[in-house]
């Protein structure tokens, strides 16, 4: 059978995760973060060490949703020169590798305007990438979600705690590939929600759509992430990665030897406990 | 599509002026600024509560300003008529006030318990802690640590007036940092919180709500002006740094035969890469929540702005001047740190009235064009701030580049 791509690739992990009865994770860093060479060897090594879908963070010099950590790592990456282009060749080099693990560029919206959208979700879908979360591209404002269709990708939307049952609809309407829930009102990286809520909100979701759904914002432990996983298909983590690679970190900016195995031995010890 | 009769129409209802403009946020704060736009589209037809504002306006802030024949840069310039609309003597000493006032009803009429704001310069950030004073809301005023410490003095009236001040250190620690860090707030105070944005830019509905607000300067002058001169000025100009002040005083004759200057800040010129000019120098993309033109680099980073007034440092430009820039309504130049700070010497000494490094960009313009305008040109600048501020500043540069 000839590998699926894009929006076919997620709904295929989604259905295996389901068969294997096990909440997936979602593993986000930043494209280029702290250098490429590193990040490149990270992301090769996601899937081997627990990782069932990625997301590839498109830096950005104003990231407005994000706390410090994914600030700082945004402003690594992008110190080092990398651009849009970087990422995109990021993810080609990693499909000759794997072509089963869904990877998803999350991001702003203003480098892809400039680069054209249509020309970035055509190069983009060359590269290997099956789907895209545009942080400041509400359902409103719609301008990449047809070149994304038309392309086989997926456009995924966040909803968030202060989403209202009016807005949910407009919102499942257009989602494709998962919907993704921002389990707290705030930015990356900094508190975590009581899951009562969660469920709650996440039942409230499911009324509109079948869609898988997976949660992120403030999950950092193996025990949040299997706590969450309850109510989920998939939960995301972000900022602990990322804070496990600025904790490798010497002073002057250069890697400490461990770094890597440090990133890599959280993503096994959270997948080990949505995997039990 | 039928003719284009008029330039007041926008925005549409999405919040576009043509592909300008819009509301590029993430989903946590889209209910609530819908929110805030509908509250906001009440109140513009509550009766009562525009009585509220127009007292306050009067009484408080002390409008109307007056229209001041500034008769001997005029002479000196041996050209244009040249009047100053004399936002500069509003309360707190800047046209931020007209805007402040009215949304901090709107934010009390919405029942939020803390507002929150940004500012560059501090003239926004003081008008803000000035009208949570006089309402006793809590306060946080987010400011860029460079700006912290160019504009001391207006820290120093902030926490006078009891505002919380954040010091942004993220970025270049100027304007658009310290939006960044307020909108990161805001995302995660919603509930509470109402972010009190203090220029023409933002997210629908702020840029079509703050130039409401401040059309207050464009709709006094039309009556003032008809008062001395028995017409409609020939010219308009104004500084823009998001463009608020500008947008304020263009906004009700933007259908009229007058010609409309604004001017942009071009820090140590266009050339050099260390400017402010978005619309001269920039290209169309999204950020802070709308589309307009932006300084950013090839690959679509935001780059640093640069002025020596903090007013006008930032990368953008209201979406509704992007706009106006390219139907070709109205003109933008710019103005260079050297050339703003001469005006401001020329205006101190001339007419006794010590402007905002911001305005004084507009003046070095006037002063650049007045001469060439036949003397029976009425043009109407917008004196949009005081320059106590600013004093140290000049001070410094002046003995720098002696």
């Amino acid at each position: 059978m000839a590998n699926l791509t894009g929006t076919k690739r997620i709904e295929k992990r989604f259905k295996d995760l389901k068969k294997a009865g096990r909440t997936g994770l979602v593993t986000f860093i930043t494209a280029g973060d702290p250098n490429n060479v590193t990040s490149n060897e990270i992301l090769k090594k996601l899937p081997g060490s627990g990782a069932d879908i990625i997301e590839l963070g498109m830096p950005f010099s104003d990231p407005m949703a994000d706390g410090p950590a994914i600030q700082a790592s945004s402003l690594r990456s992008l110190n080092n020169g990398n651009l849009m282009l970087t990422t995109l060749e990021m993810v080609s080099d990693f499909r000759k590798v794997d072509k089963d693990t869904p990877i998803i560029l999350m991001g702003y919206f203003n480098p892809i305007y400039l680069y054209g959208i249509t020309n970035f979700v055509t190069d983009a879908a060359k590269s290997g990438v099956d789907g895209f979360i545009i942080v400041d591209l509400p359902p409103e404002e719609s301008e990449m979600r047809e070149p994304v269709k038309k392309a086989g990708l997926s456009f995924i939307y966040l909803i968030a705690p202060t989403t209202d049952s009016l807005r949910i609809p407009i919102i499942t309407e257009h989602a494709s590939g998962f919907i993704y829930y921002v389990s707290v009102t705030g930015i990356t990286g900094t508190t975590s929600a009581a899951s009562g809520d969660i469920a709650t909100a996440i039942k409230k979701i499911r009324c509109h759509t079948d869609l898988p759904i997976a949660v992120g914002f403030g999950i950092s432990t193996r025990k949040k992430a299997r706590e969450i996983g309850n109510y989920a298909e998939a939960v995301v983590v972000g900022s602990a990665f990322v804070n496990k690679i600025s904790e490798n970190l010497n002073e002057d900016g250069t890697i400490k030897d461990g770094c890597v195995v440090s990133v890599l031995d959280l993503v096994r010890d959270i997948a080990d406990g949505l995997s039990q | 599509m039928s003719k284009l009769n008029t330039y007041k129409a926008g925005p549409d209802e999405n919040g576009h002026f043509a592909m300008f403009g819009g509301r590029y946020v993430a989903e946590t704060l889209m209910p609530l600024i819908i929110e805030v736009e509908h509250a906001y589209n009440k109140a513009k037809k509550d009766e009562a509560f525009q009585l509220d504002l127009r007292s306050y306006l009067k009484n408080y802030v002390g409008r109307p300003s007056p229209l001041y024949f500034a008769e001997r840069l005029t002479k000196k310039l041996g050209g244009a008529k040249i009047y100053f609309k004399r936002e500069d003597l509003n309360h707190t000493g800047a046209h931020k006030v007209n805007n402040c006032m009215g949304q901090i009803l709107l934010a009390r009429k919405m029942g939020k318990k803390r507002i929150i704001a940004e500012t560059g310069a501090g003239m926004h950030g003081v008008a803000t802690a000035t009208v949570c004073a006089l309402f006793d809301i809590p306060c946080t005023i987010y400011m860029g640590s460079k700006d912290i410490e160019r504009q001391s003095q207006n820290v120093s009236r902030m926490k006078m007036l009891g505002a919380d001040i954040i010091p942004v250190i993220s970025g270049t620690g100027t304007l658009k940092d310290a939006m960044n860090d307020a909108l990161r707030y805001w995302v995660a105070n919603v509930e509470t919180t109402y972010y009190l944005i203090g220029t023409v830019a933002g997210p629908h509905p702020y840029p079509a709500m703050v130039r409401d607000f401040q059309s207050i300067i464009g709709e006094e002058t039309r009556g003032q002006i008809i008062e001395h001169e028995g017409k409609l000025p020939d010219s308009l100009i104004a500084c823009i740094g998001g463009g608020s002040n500008a947008m304020g005083l263009f906004y009700p004759f933007l259908d009229d035969n007058v010609r409309i200057i604004a001017v942009e800040a071009s820090g140590e010129g266009i050339e050099t890469g260390k400017h402010a000019a978005s619309l001269n120098a920039g290209v169309p993309g999204v950020l802070h929540g709308n589309r307009t033109f932006l300084l950013q680099n090839n690959d679509g980073q935001i780059t640093d702005a640069h002025s020596i007034s903090a007013g006008l440092d930032y990368p953008g430009i209201g979406p509704e001047h992007a706009w106006l820039h390219d139907v070709g309504r109205a003109e933008y130049v710019s103005i260079t740190d050297k050339e703003a700070i001469n005006a401001f010497q020329t205006c101190t000494r001339l007419e006794g009235i010590i402007p905002a490094l911001e305005t004084a960009h507009a003046i070095a313009h006037t002063m650049k064009i007045a001469g060439d305008l036949p003397k029976n040109h009425v043009m109407v600048l917008n004196m949009s701030g005081r320059g106590d501020k600013d004093i140290d500043t000049v001070s410094t540069y002046i003995k720098a580049n002696k």
